[in-house]
């Protein structure tokens, strides 16, 4: 789960980590009273979307005075970065930038650990380092026994060549980020930049974290921390009935039970030409509720003209499937056609069920696909 | 011989009186695995599937001799099951549960390995021997015994090749299902070693999905090390970057983890890649493994 970058201010304050003074505004009026109770300029007015790119979208900007602030926080909100608008904006002191720094730890998949890494090259992309100039990144791995120990510090203090004065922050700085990661189950945490100021501070200039979704249980008042509004609206509301949706650009909608499949079923429907307008995995103990929901939270995307359903019934029994799709077919029509390819556990019943209705039953995935294709391309 | 899992391998289901355990632990009887007992703090002494149930795995490993376990528990108390049954020296510990904190699974993976025990999971369909026993999830009426060995990081894809093998007479000698989630106790490389020495298996099949870097680093060693033939299948060639695909390992970030890059990796060590499940066979066969016996057998997909 990713949050703002205020919110992960925070987190990094109730850490001890320095931070610029600001304050978050959702009109210009706000955003003014946030500047004066600051009383410094220049500010910095930053977007507060989950999306990267919000610099090169000018949804960061430095006010000199209250007219620009005005000006700026009155353009960058109600701006649309990526899709999304944006609603709140983060009014900062602005910095005193000597050297740009960048750090972050990543529960790393590759290392089974967590990894720290450190560049002198901050405030652009990493990824953009890693691609052209990997040796200038430090990656340090934080073995869980271990945790992360003085000589590591070390390695990422010489690494940087900061000046000797900047070292014991530094020290904290890194030490106060592990933290973040073990206290709050967070999957990642970068600062980039870390800003080095002419007199030797080290201050976060920008944050990210994100979190373990697996982990949200163990920390309510982060899970509390999502914004809705970030989220595509029909993702929201299967993530609220425990299914695993994701919107695409597609007219075929898909329902199949388990990830993978899923995936595969999509490739499919690409394979033969047509395109997927969703990912959908039912979960393993679906029950017709379960399916009757799913196939509400598909057809609610006006771009779906067909429907294809994959069943593998392995724990999921087909029968279920089927009376899911006559309840959902009950509460409202369903006008699209609906391929169905649906065996395994409890086959023959299923069959029974939907005897004598419309929907098109297909014995392979391949074959469903392909029809689902050709409906879909006749329906345009 | 066949790995990790046979006939007489003696295990125990964590969380068998809980709802999924219990129905699972009773198919697995029903095929014919030996599980000896079950674990479920606080129920000790009370049996279930008429197996006797322990409070802790100690006991149950000094009472039967247990030497896998199965986990069935609750995501938020799995990782400490997992532990548990590490300490008790089990030999293999396979986590069906999926949303186990990464965290967490984090500990259980290095505790593992500084024990020597073999983890299989999390967030998977477990293990399964065709005709000799099965320890997880997967509907068993659709496996055959056979030669191809089978590696997975999903559930229902897999079922959908091991139906294609039974179908195209090629059986299979063990299918593993290694999990979807980013931190896992036993990758490719580590599976693929075991078929490798595994005379029963002639052939392996690998499904591999988007998200991380594993598959590369298996086709890299497949090229240097592997003498039976493989075949792949990537997943996720039409999923959006940045998007978590059901599986929590599911997800391409920072340009990582995409189905071309791995398709071109396997590609590149030599293993030709399934556009599509149904293919699986014929690449088998151009790869000179021949089915079992002489004619076709009958698909049992329905039971």
């Amino acid at each position: 789960m990713k949050i703002h970058e205020f919110q992960a201010k925070e987190i990094l304050r109730g850490h001890g980590l320095p931070l610029p003074a600001g304050q978050v505004a959702e009109s210009v009026d706000q955003a003014v009273a946030a500047a004066e109770a600051l009383g410094v300029w220049p500010v910095v007015v930053k977007a507060q979307v989950h999306v990267g790119g919000r610099g090169k979208a000018g949804g960061v900007k430095l006010a000199r005075n209250l007219e620009e602030l005005r000006r700026h926080a009155g353009s960058i909100l109600g701006m649309n970065i990526k899709g999304i608008t944006v609603k709140r904006v983060l009014v900062e002191q602005g910095i005193d930038i000597a050297g740009e720094i960048y750090v972050s730890i990543v529960v790393d998949r590759g290392c089974k650990c967590p990894m720290l890494m450190v560049s002198a090259s901050g405030g652009v992309d990493i990824e953009e380092i890693a691609a052209t100039a990997p040796e200038r990144i430090l990656k340090i791995q934080l073995r869980p026994e271990l945790g992360l120990r003085d000589f590591q510090v070390r390695q990422a203090v010489y690494f940087l060549g900061l000046p000797r004065e900047a070292q014991p922050q530094m020290t904290r700085v890194l030490r106060a980020l592990e933290r973040v990661i073990l206290d709050h189950d967070a999957a990642m945490v970068e600062i980039n930049p870390l800003v080095l100021t002419s007199r030797n501070e080290i201050i976060c200039a920008d944050a990210k974290i994100t979190f373990d979704d697996n982990a949200l249980v163990l920390h309510p008042e982060i899970a509390a921390l999502r914004d809705e509004n970030e989220e595509e609206p029909l993702e929201g509301e299967a993530r609220r009935h425990n299914i695993s949706y994701v919107k695409l650009d597609g007219r075929i909608g898909c329902l199949v039970n388990g990830a993978g499949l899923a995936m595969g079923t999509m490739d499919m429907v690409k394979h033969f030409g047509g395109e997927p307008a969703n990912f959908l995995d039912v979960g393993g103990g679906a029950n017709p509720d379960r399916i009757a929901e799913a196939l509400r939270i598909v057809t609610a995307d006006p771009s779906v003209n067909t429907i294809l359903f994959n069943i593998f019934g392995g724990i999921v029994r087909c029968d279920r499937v089927a009376e899911g799709v006559l309840q959902a077919r009950e509460r409202a029509a369903v006008t699209q056609p609906i391929v169905m390819r649906l065996v395994g556990t409890n086959e023959e019943r299923a069959r029974e069920l939907l005897a004598g209705t419309d929907l098109i039953m297909l014995p392979t995935m391949a074959e469903a696909a392909q029809r689902a294709v050709e409906l879909s391309r006749r329906a345009d | 011989m066949s790995i990790l899992l046979d006939a007489n391998t003696r295990i125990l289901v964590q969380g068998m009186t809980g709802n999924e355990g219990r129905f699972h632990a009773a198919q697995m009887i029903d095929y014919g695995t030996q599980v000896v007992g079950g674990v479920t703090p606080g129920r000790g002494g009370q049996t279930a599937l008429d197996r006797p149930i322990f409070n802790t795995v100690r006991e149950a490993v000094a009472e039967t001799g247990a030497e896998a376990s199965i986990i069935f528990v609750p995501a938020t108390h799995a990782a400490d099951a997992a532990l548990e049954s590490i300490e008790a020296g089990l030999r293999l510990v396979i986590i069906i549960t999926e949303g186990i904190p990464t965290l967490q699974m984090m500990d259980v993976y290095w505790e593992a390995r500084r024990r020597g025990t073999r983890l299989i999971g999390p967030n998977c369909p477990g293990i399964i021997t065709p005709g000799e026993a099965k320890a997880g999830i997967m509907p068993a009426h659709i496996h055959k015994p056979g030669k191809v060995g089978l590696i997975s990081r999903s559930g229902t894809l897999t079922y959908e090749f091991v139906n294609e093998l039974t179908r195209g007479n090629y059986g299979q000698s063990t299918c593993i299902g290694i999990g979807g989630d980013p931190i896992i106790g036993t990758g490719f490389i580590e599976a693929f070693e075991l078929f490798n020495a595994d005379e029963k298996t002639e052939a392996v099949v690998m499904i591999g999905e988007i998200g991380g870097t594993d598959e590369e680093a298996a086709a890299a060693w497949v090229k240097a090390h592997m003498d039976k033939p493989v075949v792949g299948f990537i997943a996720g060639r039409t999923a959006p970057p940045g998007k978590r695909m059901g599986h929590a390992g599911a997800i391409i970030s920072g340009g990582q983890g995409t189905a071309a890059e791995k398709i071109v990796a396997l590609e590149t060590a030599g293993i030709p890649v399934c556009e599509r499940p149904d293919q699986v066979c014929e690449l088998l066969r151009v790869a000179g493994l021949k089915p079992l016996g002489e004619g076709g057998v009958q698909p049992r997909v329905a039971k």
